[in-house]
């Protein structure tokens, strides 16, 4: 099965319009809001059991500074070291190239069915549906991708790619697809049946696919990090494994890992480590282990000073989990394959036209800054996109007119001491039909608040002058 | 020119200030109590943490796992706490593991910070019993705890092709709606013993 609703082929309808329909079925939308701010609370909580945390984040920010002022030798030294294990190392400049590079090792080896654990990198080049179409049966082996596999539909999340299901969907898309009982929606037994239907895929599997969450460069060796072991059992069992990586993925030392896994499932779930860390050097003993570097658009990034930071992302998801927006309005209103602030730097950097709408998707309020364990300066980066976006002309009609009214509004004192006092004296006694109307989107399931009978400007001289208040 | 040499023109085209790697000696978290904090942080993962003097103690409190007594095929690769009835070396494809029940295997480094352990595929015919048996038992060196991660690696050394994880607790998941389920593909339980004498 393929899925749909994907960036690349679905026509952008830019971020508020999804995010409203998300809105509308507001206990959905208030769970999902909830859910993801106790996985933001773990995450302190963890946090605050290393008095070191601080640090950590400083170094983990340095060792990417660091390796990207270096990548070419780094990228270098780790085929080097990687061949030397018996790993064949492919290059692909973008994703049409890294999906011929994937199908071609299948079709070399005659396999047919393919596991896959989870891979943003995947999602991003769109391999499913490519390796569909030729004949491979490609099964997610991630419970949460198995479920929006299932579904026909992407991740909605880079760590919890199902958030957006309640365990009555999944109930149902099991029940469908799985042969579970209608109705049947307790998660224990959901999950026991996921894990009988895979362990068969997982058996009968030709090759299997993986992500990777750090290359090392000093020894090239690669490290997947995952709590189901669904990696793990998925490349221990067939002949083949294939691992696809951003050229982003690289760090320098094998030492350097004391630090990106301290921090990485701290952030992500609030766990002290992943249960599998597992380091794979080279392939196992009879079989062939694949590794593709992918460049689909990094190095484009890699050359700007304004957004190469965000090629240090980690991929934990915190940023997400802490977004006001992102936690109220779902996954899928990002329409791209990492969503939230940080998936709102990458898309554009890939196609600024068409998620243009997602540096907008944001409240500046800096708490995905603050979270960020590789110390991306997120919230920046956004408003950077923002004028970026503004200045090549990309902006929206109703954005670029009232930018226009704002400025010259703050630009002179005294039309805004002007449309100060017309407001107060006007706004509370408008009809509601005149505030709440398709023209404010702020209006919507929004109250004005009340209005104050003075301005600052006007208190402040009114005290100035000794006429009351709390002075001297 | 093939991608290989265009990615990296292109990752060269942009000539970055050269940044230091940054220091990873410094003074992170030490315990007054490694072991009390490793079988801590193994409990709070979902794992179980024992402490004993050797093998036979080993073996008495594995009998007290409430799926032992039901194992019918064992792979044991550490004689001194149990012996196995599957020999790994007499098994030609790790597809025949499907149906074991208990793999009883050694871990070579326990880290309190988290509770995991460092195993490896040395001396492993098939790397796949550690995830494809439904119980894990790791036995290590009570001596071999250590305070955190950065000196997890410092034992560390990647000379040559091989596996190597940490694992910490059972295989688990909480991709319906952040239901905690212990036992998502790979093991369903995880027991650590920490041994004195081996
Ligand atoms: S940008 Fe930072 S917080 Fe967001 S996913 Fe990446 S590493 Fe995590």
């Amino acid at each position: 099965m393929s899925r749909n609703g994907h960036s690349a082929t679905v026509a952008n309808v830019g971020h508020p319009a999804l995010a409203e329909a998300f809105t509308l079925d507001r206990p959905r939308a208030r769970w999902h809001d909830e859910t993801l701010w106790f996985v933001r609370s773990k995450r302190d909580k963890a946090a605050w059991t290393l008095p070191e945390w601080e640090l950590l984040r400083e170094t983990a920010s340095a060792i990417k500074a660091h390796t990207m002022s270096r990548l070419a030798e780094y990228l270098e030294q780790f085929e080097r070291q990687a061949q030397k294990l018996g790993v064949t190392v492919h290059w692909a400049k973008d994703a049409a190239e890294h999906n011929e590079i994937v199908l071609g090792i299948l079709q070399r080896r005659g396999a047919k069915k393919l596991v896959k654990s989870k891979s943003m990198l995947t999602e991003e080049c769109h391999l499913n549906p490519y390796l569909e179409r030729h004949g491979i049966e490609v099964v997610d082996t991630d419970l949460g991708e198995r479920i929006v596999q299932l579904a026909g539909e992407p991740p909605s999340h880079i760590v919890l790619p199902a958030i957006h299901k309640k365990k009555e969907d999944v109930g149902e898309i099991f029940h469908e697809h799985l042969g579970t009982p209608a109705g049947a929606s307790d998660p224990l037994f959901l999950a026991e049946a996921a894990r009988q239907h895979l362990r068969d895929k997982f058996m009968q599997a030709d090759a299997a696919l993986t992500g990777v969450n750090f290359a090392i460069a000093e020894t090239g060796g690669i490290v997947i990090c995952t709590n189901e072991g669904n990696a793990d059992l998925g490349v221990s069992l067939p002949k083949v494994h294939i691992a696809c990586m951003g050229i982003e993925k690289l760090i320098p030392r094998a030492a350097d890992l004391s630090v990106f896994l301290r921090l990485l499932a701290r952030s992500a779930t609030g766990q002290p480590i992943t249960t599998y860390s597992s380091h794979f050097h080279g392939p196992m003993p009879g079989a062939e282990m694949h590794i593709v570097l992918v460049d689909n658009g990094r190095t484009e990034i890699l050359g700007s000073d304004e957004f190469r930071r965000s090629l240090n992302c980690i991929r934990c998801g915190a940023c997400m989990n802490t977004c006001p927006v992102y936690r109220r309005s779902g996954g899928h209103s990002y329409e791209s394959t990492v969503p939230g602030p940080i998936g709102s730097i990458l898309a554009p950097s890939r196609d600024a036209k068409l998620h243009g709408s997602l540096p907008f998707a944001c409240s500046l309020c800096g708490s995905c800054t603050d979270v960020c364990p590789v110390k991306i300066d997120i919230h920046h980066q956004l408003l950077t996109w923002r004028k970026e976006i503004n200045h090549r002309g990309l902006l929206s009609l109703s954005k670029r007119v009232g930018m226009k009214l704002m400025s010259r509004l703050f630009s002179s004192p005294r039309i805004y001491a002007a449309s100060g006092w017309l407001a107060r004296k006007i706004v509370p006694r408008l009809p509601r039909f005149m505030l709440y109307n398709r023209m404010n989107a702020w209006g919507k399931r929004r109250e004005l608040p009340e209005f104050p009978r003075e301005s600052f400007r006007e208190q402040f001289a009114r005290r100035k002058n000794g006429k009351g208040g709390h002075g001297k | 020119m093939g991608s290989r040499e265009n990615i990296l023109q292109a990752v060269r085209a942009k000539q970055l200030p050269d940044k230091p790697a940054p220091s990873l000696e410094q003074n992170w978290i030490r315990y007054e109590d490694r072991r009390a904090q490793f079988a801590a942080a193994l409990q709070s993962v979902g794992g179980r943490c024992e402490f004993v003097a050797g093998g036979a103690a080993a073996a008495a409190k594995l009998a007290e796992h409430p799926a032992w007594s039901a194992a019918e095929k064992i792979v044991s690769l550490v004689p001194d706490v149990v012996a196995g009835n599957c020999d790994l070396a007499t098994v030609d494809d790790p597809h025949k593991l499907e149906d074991v029940d208990f793999a009883i295997l050694r871990g070579s480094i326990a880290v309190a910070e988290n509770g995991a352990v460092w195993v490896t595929d040395q001396g492993l015919k098939h790397r796949a019993v550690y995830f494809i048996a439904q119980h894990l038992v790791l036995v290590v060196p009570a001596g071999a705890i250590v305070d955190n991660m950065a000196q997890a690696y410092e034992k560390l050394q990647f000379a040559g092709p091989g596996y190597g994880a940490f694992l910490s607790g059972p295989s688990k998941t909480a991709d319906i709606e952040q239901s905690l389920v212990i036992g998502a593909h790979g093991p369903r339980s995880m027991t650590v013993f920490l041994i004195e004498a081996i």
